[in-house]
C-alpha cells in the first residue's frame, strides 16, 4: 500500500511495521486491525440479522447466539470504533498542530500492540472453547454464572487493550498541550484536534474506573474472591456503576472524534469557515464534562429511587443542549457556502438528520419514567444504532476517505464512494428504523428467536434486508479499497483542493518527519489563510535545521505479548488440576516488567537527519 | 540543549527535569498519569467504603476487631518519612549533587522496604490469626485488593528506585537521566498520598467501627 512496500522486500516491511513508532505508520496499524475488526463485528451482526429474519429460526443455537451477540457488541465498540477513531487522531492530530510526532513515539507503539493482542486475545475465544455470552455490558449477576471461560477472554483481552487505550490517551494530551507548532494556540486548534483532546482527556478519566471493574470481576471469576456474590457479602450493582462510569463517557469518547471529522469536512466542502468556532470548542467540552455526569442513566431499572433518577434523568437531558448548539452550527456553516458534494460531505450531510433522531429518542429514554417502557427492548437497540452507527460509523467512512489521499497518497473512487455511501444509508435506516416500532409493540433485546403471529415477522424481515444493504456496501467499499491501491495514482498535498488545515499543506503521504521546517501559525483555518493571501504554502516558522526523530523499537510488541502470556496463565490456571497456570502468569509478567527494565536502563537518544539530507529532499516536491 | 551534555555544578540549570522537549513530556504526561491512577484508587476505594464489614456470617472478623493503632501507625510514619528523603533526594539532584542524590534515594528504598515488610507481616497476621482472607468474605476481597493495590504500587516504585540507581550509578546527573529520577520521585509522592487516604478510611475509620 505504500510505496516503502515496494522499494524493500516483504520481511523488511513487516518488520519495519512491528517496531515503527512513526504516527502515521501507526495509524495505518489501527486502520488496519480496526478495519478487520469491523469486519468481524459486521459478519456477527450479519448472523444476528439472518438468525432473526423469519420467526423460530434455527440457523444458530440460542447459546451461540449469545455469544455472538456479545462478540457483536464487544468488537464493534473496543475493537473496531475505537481503534478507527485512533487511527484517524493518529494520522491528522499531529498534522494539524504541526508537530513532527506525537509527545510519546515508543509508547504510541506500546498502546497500539496492546490493543492488538487484547483484541486478538479476546476473539481466540472461539477456537478455545466458546465466545463470552452475558452481553457486551457482562453484567456481574449474569456473567459469574456463565461456564466455561468465555467471559475469562472478555475480561481479560479488555483489560489489555484497555490499558492500550488509556496509554494513547495521555499521549495525545501531552502532544497536544506541549508539541504545536508556533502561533498554535488553543483557539486556532482545528475542531479535530480538539475534539482529540477532549476525547483523550475522557479516555484518561473512563477508563481506571474499567480496569477496576475487569480486575474485580478477573478476581472473582479467577481468585476466588466475592466482590459480586451476595452469598459472601458482595454487591452485584458495583459492577453495573463500574461499567457505565466508564461506558457513558465511552460513547462520547467515541461520538466526539466523529463531531470533530465532520466539523472539518462541513468547513472544507462548503468553503466557509466552521460556524460558531468557538461555540464549537464550548459545546465539545460541555459534552465531556456532562458525559461523566450521566452514567447512571443506563441503570433507572436498576431500583436507585426515585431521587437519583430524577438528578441522572435531568443531566442526561442537559446534553442535548450543547450537542443542539452543534447541530445548528453546521447547518449555518453550511448555509451560504459554495457545497461541494462530494462522498465525505454526502456522510455529513446525511448525518446530521441521522444522528439528531438517535439524539432524540435519547432524550425520550432519559425520561427515567417512560424508559421503565423503554428499557431492555428493541426501542433501545434502534436509539443507540442511530446514535453510533448514524454518528460514529458513517464519520469513520467519512474520514476514510476524506483522509485516505493523505494517508496513503492516493484518491479513493468517488463513483464507487457514491454507491458506497447510498447503500448504507438506505440501509442503515432499513435495518434500525423499523426497530424502534419493534421494540413499542414489545419484542425485547438479546433474544434469539420469537414466535409466529405476534407481529413481529415483517418489521424483522425488513431489518434483515437492510442489513444486507450495508453488508454489500462495505463489499464496494473494499473493492474501492484494493483497486485505488493497485492503480495507486499519486496526488498532491491538497487533493480535495479546498484543504484548510497543515496538514494539507504537506505532502501525500507527509515525510516521516511531516514538516522540515515548522509552520508559522497566523489563525484558524491556518493553510486557507495563506491561500487567500495568494500564497502557495505556509510560511516557516524556523530556519532548515536538523530534525530530531525517536528511534524504532521492538519492546513495546514484546512487552505486549508478555501480557497476552500471562492472560493465558491467568485464565487457566482457575481450572481443576491445572498446574501450569501459575508459573505461566509469572512468565509472561516478568516479559512484560523484563522489558520496562530495557526499556528504562537502555538510553535512546534517538538520531538527527542533518540539513543537508533535507535540502535533497527538496527535488522531491516537499516543502514547509 | 543536548540531553548528553556534560554539566558542571554552574552550568547546571534550575529545573533540569523540565529542560528538554522529552523531559516536558515526560513530567506533564507522567501528571496525567498519575490523574488516570487517582480514578483507579478511587475506585478501589468505592469498592472498599461499599463492601466494609459485609461478611457472610456473624463469627468473621470485622475492621474494628482487625486493626491495631501501633502498627499502622508505624508504617505510616515510615512511608511519610520515605516521602521526606525522596524530596531531599530530589533537593541533591537540583543542586548537582549526585551522590548525596543516590544516598537519599537508597535511605527512601529501605524505608520503603520496612514498609513493605510490615505489611506483609500484616496481612500474615490477619490471615492466620483472625481468617480474614481474600476469599473468606466480600469484605477480605475488598481489603486485600485496595491495600494490595496500594502494596504493589509500593514494590514498583522501589523496583524502579533501584533500577535507576544502578544503572545510573556510575556516569552521575545529565538532562537525560534528571526527569528520570525526577518522576520517579513524582510516583513515590503519589504512593505516599494515597497510604494518608487508605490510613484514614481503612484503619482510622475502620477502628472507630
Amino acid at each position: 500500500m505504500s510505496t516503502l512496500a515496494q522499494k524493500k522486500g516483504f520481511g523488511a516491511t513487516i518488520w519495519d511495521y512491528l517496531t515503527t513508532v512513526d504516527h502515521k505508520k501507526i495509524a495505518i496499524l489501527y486502520l488496519i486491525a480496526g478495519g478487520f475488526f469491523f469486519l468481524v463485528g459486521g459478519l456477527e451482526a450479519m448472523f444476528i440479522r439472518v438468525q432473526l429474519a423469519v420467526p423460530n429460526n434455527d440457523f444458530v443455537s440460542a447459546g451461540l447466539y449469545n455469544e455472538i451477540l456479545t462478540m457483536h457488541g464487544t468488537t464493534m465498540i473496543f475493537l473496531a470504533a475505537m481503534p478507527l477513531v485512533f487511527a484517524f487522531m493518529n494520522a491528522i492530530m499531529p498534522l494539524q498542530i504541526g508537530a513532527r510526532d506525537v509527545a510519546f513515539p515508543f509508547l504510541n507503539s506500546l498502546g497500539f500492540w496492546l490493543f492488538f493482542f487484547g483484541g486478538v486475545f479476546l476473539n481466540l475465544s472461539w477456537f478455545l472453547g466458546g465466545a463470552p455470552d452475558a452481553g457486551w455490558t457482562s453484567y456481574a449477576s449474569l456473567s459469574l454464572a456463565s461456564e466455561g471461560h468465555g467471559i475469562d477472554f472478555y475480561v481479560l483481552g479488555l483489560q489489555i487493550s484497555g490499558a492500550g487505550t488509556l496509554i494513547g490517551g495521555i499521549n495525545f494530551l501531552v502532544t497536544i498541550i506541549n508539541m504545536r507548532a508556533p502561533g498554535m494556540t488553543y483557539m486556532r486548534m482545528p475542531m479535530f484536534t480538539w475534539a482529540t483532546f477532549v476525547t483523550s482527556a475522557l479516555i484518561l478519566f473512563a477508563f481506571p474506573p474499567l480496569t477496576i471493574g475487569l480486575f474485580l470481576m478477573l478476581f472473582d471469576r479467577m481468585f476466588g474472591a466475592n466482590f459480586f456474590d451476595p452469598t459472601m457479602g458482595g454487591n452485584t450493582i458495583i459492577w453495573e456503576h463500574f461499567f457505565w462510569i466508564f461506558g457513558h463517557p465511552e460513547v462520547y469518547i467515541l461520538i466526539l472524534p466523529a463531531f470533530g471529522i465532520f466539523s472539518e469536512i462541513f468547513a472544507i466542502f462548503s468553503r466557509k469557515r466552521l460556524f460558531g468556532y468557538s461555540s464549537m470548542v464550548f459545546a465539545t467540552v460541555l459534552i465531556g464534562f456532562l458525559g461523566f455526569m450521566v452514567w447512571a442513566h443506563h441503570m433507572f431499572t436498576t431500583g436507585m429511587g426515585p431521587i437519583a433518577n430524577a438528578i441522572f434523568a435531568v443531566a442526561t437531558m442537559a446534553i442535548a443542549v450543547p450537542t443542539g448548539i452543534k447541530i445548528f452550527n453546521w447547518l449555518f456553516t453550511m448555509w451560504g457556502g459554495s457545497i461541494q458534494f462530494t462522498t465525505p460531505m454526502m456522510y455529513a450531510v446525511a448525518f446530521i438528520p441521522s444522528f439528531t433522531m438517535g439524539g432524540v429518542t435519547g432524550v425520550m429514554l432519559a425520561s427515567a419514567a417512560q424508559d421503565y417502557q423503554y428499557h431492555d427492548s428493541y426501542f433501545v437497540v434502534a436509539h443507540f444504532h442511530y446514535v453510533i452507527v448514524g454518528g460514529v460509523v458513517f464519520a469513520l467512512l467519512a474520514g476514510t476517505h476524506l483522509y485516505w489521499p493523505k494517508m496513503f497518497g492516493t484518491m479513493l473512487n468517488e463513483k464507487m464512494g457514491k454507491w458506497t455511501f447510498w447503500l448504507f444509508l438506505i440501509g442503515f435506516h432499513l435495518t434500525f428504523f423499523i426497530q424502534h416500532f419493534l421494540g413499542l409493540w414489545g419484542m425485547p433485546r438479546r433474544i434469539f428467536t420469537f414466535n409466529e403471529g405476534q407481529g413481529l415477522d415483517a418489521a424483522n424481515a425488513v431489518s434483515t434486508v437492510g442489513a444486507f444493504f450495508m453488508a454489500v456496501s462495505t463489499i464496494i467499499l473494499l473493492i474501492n479499497i484494493i483497486m485505488t491501491s493497485i492503480k495507486n495514482e499519486k496526488v498532491g498535498s491538497d487533493p480535495w483542493g479546498d484543504g484548510r488545515t497543515l496538514e494539507w499543506a504537506i505532502p501525500s503521504p507527509p515525510p516521516f518527519y511531516n514538516f522540515k521546517q515548522l509552520p508559522l501559525v497566523r489563525g484558524l483555518d491556518a493553510l486557507w489563510i495563506e491561500k487567500m493571501e495568494g500564497k502557495k504554502g505556509m510560511t516557516p516558522a524556523e530556519p532548515l535545521g536538523d530534525i530530531h526523530m525517536p528511534n524504532n523499537s521492538i519492546i513495546p510488541f514484546v512487552m505486549s505479548s508478555g501480557l497476552f502470556v500471562a492472560a493465558f496463565g491467568a485464565m487457566y490456571h482457575a481450572d481443576e488440576g491445572n498446574t501450569w497456570g501459575i508459573p505461566v502468569l509469572i512468565i509472561g509478567l516478568l516479559i512484560t516488567l523484563g522489558s520496562m527494565l530495557v526499556r528504562s536502563v537502555k538510553d535512546d537518544h534517538g538520531y538527527h537527519i542533518h540539513k543537508e539530507e533535507l535540502v535533497d529532499d527538496d527535488d522531491k516536491g516537499v516543502k514547509a | 540543549m543536548q540531553a548528553e551534555e556534560k554539566f558542571t555544578n554552574e552550568t547546571w540549570p534550575a529545573s533540569p527535569e523540565k529542560q528538554t522537549l522529552e523531559a516536558k513530556n515526560k513530567f506533564l504526561g507522567f501528571w496525567f498519569f498519575l490523574g488516570g491512577e487517582t480514578v483507579l484508587f478511587a475506585s478501589l476505594f468505592a469498592t472498599y467504603l461499599a463492601l466494609k464489614d459485609k461478611v457472610p456470617n456473624s463469627e468473621m472478623s470485622l475492621a474494628k476487631d482487625l486493626f491495631e493503632m501501633p502498627l499502622v501507625f508505624a508504617m505510616t510514619m515510615i512511608l511519610l518519612t520515605s516521602s521526606l528523603t525522596s524530596v531531599y533526594a530530589m533537593y541533591h539532584m537540583k543542586n548537582f549533587n549526585f551522590g548525596k542524590m543516590q544516598l537519599w534515594i537508597a535511605i527512601t528504598v529501605l524505608l520503603g522496604l520496612v514498609f513493605l515488610g510490615l505489611e506483609i507481616y500484616e496481612f500474615n497476621h490477619y490471615v492466620h490469626e483472625f481468617g480474614h482472607t481474600f476469599t473468606s468474605s466480600a469484605f477480605g476481597s475488598a481489603f486485600y485488593t485496595l491495600v494490595g493495590f496500594h502494596g504493589a504500587h509500593v514494590a514498583f516504585g522501589l523496583m524502579w528506585f533501584i533500577a535507576l540507581m544502578i544503572r545510573n550509578g556510575k556516569r552521575g546527573l545529565n538532562l537525560y537521566n534528571a526527569p528520570k529520577y525526577y518522576v520517579a520521585s513524582l510516583y513515590w509522592h503519589f504512593i505516599d498520598v494515597v497510604w494518608v487516604f487508605i490510613f484514614t478510611v481503612v484503619y482510622l475509620m475502620g477502628m472507630v467501627g
